[in-house]
């Protein structure tokens, strides 16, 4: 079958509890002890949690109430995105230096084709050392991260492996025992089995994946549709040939912000949108530019991430054009638990744009009536685990705050666990590092 | 209400008659087809309703008894399409309506025939025209139609009626359709304008081709107002849609044609469609046709600089000043394939303002067929 391969050539790198992690690097009097990473809002859920936290039961998606019954000692932080993107960068460009060809799945995870490498692993001990040697790497780079590492012939099977050792571990599954390791595991165990499926499946009275390869295709299409049906009887058969996809850079113009508190209001929503769009036509006029594809981006509570993107007819730098699209995008998403971070973009960019046979005057757009905005400028909100320095103390992370004060712990990655101090809101020597501009990065790549 | 109906008159009603259901009901009650018996005591009626529009279907059956029903109407139109070629047999019972075809046998739940919406009745003031005619040029005036629901008014086609002559008119404000038609106006003399939604118009003339002529029925004011009706006869019954007009100003876009021009250039039409299909294969879609018209050829050009570039020459004959301009080519393709002539001919004053493309007929040196006018606002360069 075209594609499907019969080598060690695929890795599949999983950081270990990568949030929680990162946190835990940073704030040494959290080390080995249990954190949760996540929404610490009232509908907030757990984004991560620390081994330490999951020996009390607490998970991933968990609704942050549950994991506060569950491990009420733990420390709840609210995450800092800006350091889990760039230690996720240095991990990124560790796996590009193995092989060109590398698929980011989310920042804590990857695959990376060895097939393309400089040396690709010939024998099991060469992935094995190949495993070491990028663990190490990872290590050092970042400042202690620990990585689970999966090598075997197929995404399906790489990805299967990393979850085998975990934590900081390795797995290899040697060429030719792919079914036999697949075939005793739970269905579940095959991305995009989810509860909708796996229910389906269960009712058929198929539980692991032998079960599953023991149905005929036919009867599987007629199941599950002739997709989903055709692509899982391959993959019970351990018959993968789905490559490993580099990411390509889309060039697009855009612009981002990163709110400290989660947005649930659509007007407010909407006005923000309209003044990233009118941002966003500015930099295109400056640069001569026009595009196609207007793509909204939101970050919820939870770190989840969803992008929209719909594609004019023809490409405009017209912020009318492109604010009609943003909010019509916008409209179709969920926003429930509350927005981190809203961002819009132009891509498919071109130095061109489609006059208007009515010209200019036409149509002029019912001014929508601006939002109180100001609040989302430098607003101070002491959410804990975020890093604020002081003029006297130095460096430091926000341990809890409220009646108008913020307690904070004076340490830092490299200086060993530090003291609390509890200081007035207004402290004047007090302030944020990681405050955003309103309008935030923007980039014309 | 109890009939006998041929399987394919009664399949092709339905079919058609379903096509205005609504994809997702407000009420569930409009995902019925309603089936009555003729007022006459034969043949049937067929209504399907989504108060926007409405399509009424009649055809021959031999009734023995009286009646009306609502049933499913996309599972009324999945069986009769796989029904076995031989009469159909169709009463109620009970609570249920039962179809009979030859060894197939099906019962079908009903719903509250009460609680189905009175249809609206076609406008009085009526004319006709050339069913195949008709589907043609609605689908030449719709290509410049609006998509954007956003700009409901562009997403219609302006028909304007006046004595013996309708107009169609359509812009998405970047081109502008005009296709004008006769018609027989019928008794009325009538100056009205409506305007149509363009997917109800182009999917309605389309299926009424298989008559001779399409009756459509407008009026200004008094009964149907704010509708416009269509109907056609279809073996042996006749199919009539009733849609409600957009609200809205349409643009006064009848000036936007160029009174002179300062290039004329002729073309075969197929050749230019392949060419400009072949260079815009550059870019991913994102770029720009560049047309440069000289003595004797047409050069094609699209591409930037930093990406793939493509260039292609074509015989043209040019007369007036030579000129170079660009278009975005799907627009452009959208309009060479609107045009049914071999030849075309482009028109233009000057390079920003837009141009005008119509068919030619006889050969390159023939007449300009100006019943389908064609107006392209070119790209404009950044920078």
């Amino acid at each position: 079958m075209k594609g499907v391969r019969s080598e060690l050539s695929i890795l599949h790198v999983d950081l270990d509890a990568f949030f929680a992690a990162v946190e835990q690097r940073d704030k040494p009097s959290l080390r080995g002890k249990p954190v949760i990473v996540g929404g610490i809002g009232s509908r907030g859920v757990v984004a991560t949690a620390s081994y330490e936290a999951r020996a009390y039961g607490v998970r991933s998606a968990m609704p942050m109430s549950e994991a506060r019954r569950r491990c009420p000692h733990a420390a709840f932080l609210a995450g800092r995105f800006s350091a889990y993107r760039e230690a996720s960068a240095t991990v990124m460009s560790l796996l590009r230096e193995l092989s060109e060809l590398v698929q980011p799945l989310s920042l804590d995870e990857a695959f990376v084709d060895l097939a393309t490498s400089a040396t690709p692993p010939a024998t099991g001990e060469d992935a094995r050392r190949i495993a070491v040697g990028i663990k190490t790497a990872i290590a050092q780079a970042t400042g202690g991260l620990t990585a689970s590492v999966g090598i075997a012939s197929s995404k399906l099977l790489a990805k299967i492996a990393s979850d085998l050792d975990k934590p900081d571990g390795i797995f290899v599954v040697p060429p030719g025992t792919e079914r036999d390791l697949l075939h005793p595991m739970l269905v579940t165990v095959i991305p995009g089995v989810g509860p909708a499926t796996s229910e389906r499946l269960r009712r058929a009275g198929v539980k692991t994946v032998s079960d599953l390869a023991a149905m005929s295709p036919e009867e599987l299409i007629r199941l599950l549709g002739q997709a989903h049906g055709s692509a899982l009887h391959a993959l019970s058969h351990a018959i993968d040939d789905r490559p490993v996809v580099a990411e390509r850079e889309t060039k697009s113009i855009s612009v981002e912000d990163t709110y400290d508190v989660d947005l649930v209001d659509r007007v407010l929503l909407n006005g923000l949108l309209d003044r990233q769009v009118r941002k966003v036509a500015t930099r295109l006029s400056k640069a001569r530019l026009s595009g196609r594809t207007v793509t909204v981006k939101l970050r919820l509570y939870d770190f989840e991430t969803h992008t929209r993107s719909a594609t004019l007819p023809a490409p405009t730098d017209d912020p009318r054009a492109i604010g009609r699209l943003a909010r019509a995008l916008l409209a179709d998403m969920d926003v429930g638990g509350g927005v981190r971070l809203l961002g819009v973009g132009v891509s498919g960019l071109a130095d061109w744009i489609q006059d208007d046979l009515f010209g200019e005057e036409q149509d002029p757009e019912p001014e929508t009536p601006e939002p109180d905005l100001s609040r989302f400028g430098r607003q101070r909100h002491w959410v804990p685990g975020i890093d604020v320095v002081h003029s006297e103390y130095g460096q430091g992370w926000v341990w809890g705050s409220g009646l108008g004060r913020v307690t904070v712990r004076f340490e830092t990655r490299d200086s060993g666990p530090g003291p609390v101090r509890t200081l007035p809101e207004s402290d004047p020597g007090l302030r944020r590092l990681d405050q955003l501009e309103p309008g935030g990065p923007v980039e014309p790549e | 209400m109890k009939f006998r109906v041929e399987r394919d008159v009664l399949a092709d009603a339905v079919a058609w008659a379903a096509r205005s259901l609504p994809i997702r009901p407000s009420v569930p009650v409009l995902a019925g087809l309603l089936i009555e018996t003729g007022d006459s005591g034969d043949g049937l009626i067929l209504s399907a309703f989504d108060y926007e529009t409405s399509a009424r279907a009649t055809l021959p059956a031999t009734v023995t008894e009286e009646g009306k029903a609502l049933v499913s109407g996309r599972l009324l139109a999945d069986i009769c399409r796989s029904l076995p070629n031989k009469p159909v047999d169709v009463e109620i019972d009970g609570a249920k309506v039962s179809l009979v075809c030859g060894s197939a046998r099906f019962s079908l739940q009903t719903m509250p025939v009460d609680e189905y919406p009175t249809l609206p009745e076609m406008p009085e003031a009526t004319g006709t025209v050339k069913a195949d005619l008709f589907a043609a040029a609605v689908a030449q005036a719709v290509t410049a139609a609006g998509r954007d629901d956003m700009l409901p008014v562009l997403t219609g086609v302006r028909i304007e009626i006046e004595g013996d002559h309708i107009a169609l008119l359509a812009t998405d404000r970047f081109r502008l359709s005009l296709r004008e038609l006769g018609w027989d106006p019928g008794s009325t003399d009538a100056t009205v304008a409506a305007l149509v939604p363009a997917r109800v118009l182009d999917a309605t003339a389309k299926s009424l081709t298989s008559g001779t002529d399409v009756t459509i029925a407008l009026s200004g004011s008094g009964v149907g107002e704010g509708l416009i009706g269509f109907e056609g006869t279809v073996g042996g019954g006749t199919r009539r849609t009733t849609t409600r007009l957009l609200d809205g100003e349409f643009p006064k876009v009848r000036t936007l044609f160029p009174s002179e021009h300062a290039t004329v250039a002729r073309v075969d039409r197929s050749a230019l469609v392949e060419s400009v299909k072949r260079v815009s294969l550059v870019a991913e879609r994102n770029t720009a046709v560049q047309l440069a018209f000289s003595d004797g050829a047409l050069t094609l050009d699209a591409g930037s600089g930093d990406e793939a570039l493509a260039t292609e020459q074509i015989d043209a004959v040019v007369k007036g000043e030579p000129i170079t301009t660009g278009f975005n080519p799907t627009f452009l393709l959208d309009g060479l394939t609107a045009i049914e002539t071999s030849i075309v001919e482009l028109s233009f004053t000057q390079a920003s303002k837009p141009a005008v493309i119509t068919g030619v007929d006889g050969g390159i040196d023939g007449d300009i067929v100006d019943d389908f006018r064609y107006l392209l606002m070119p790209r404009r360069l950044l920078g």
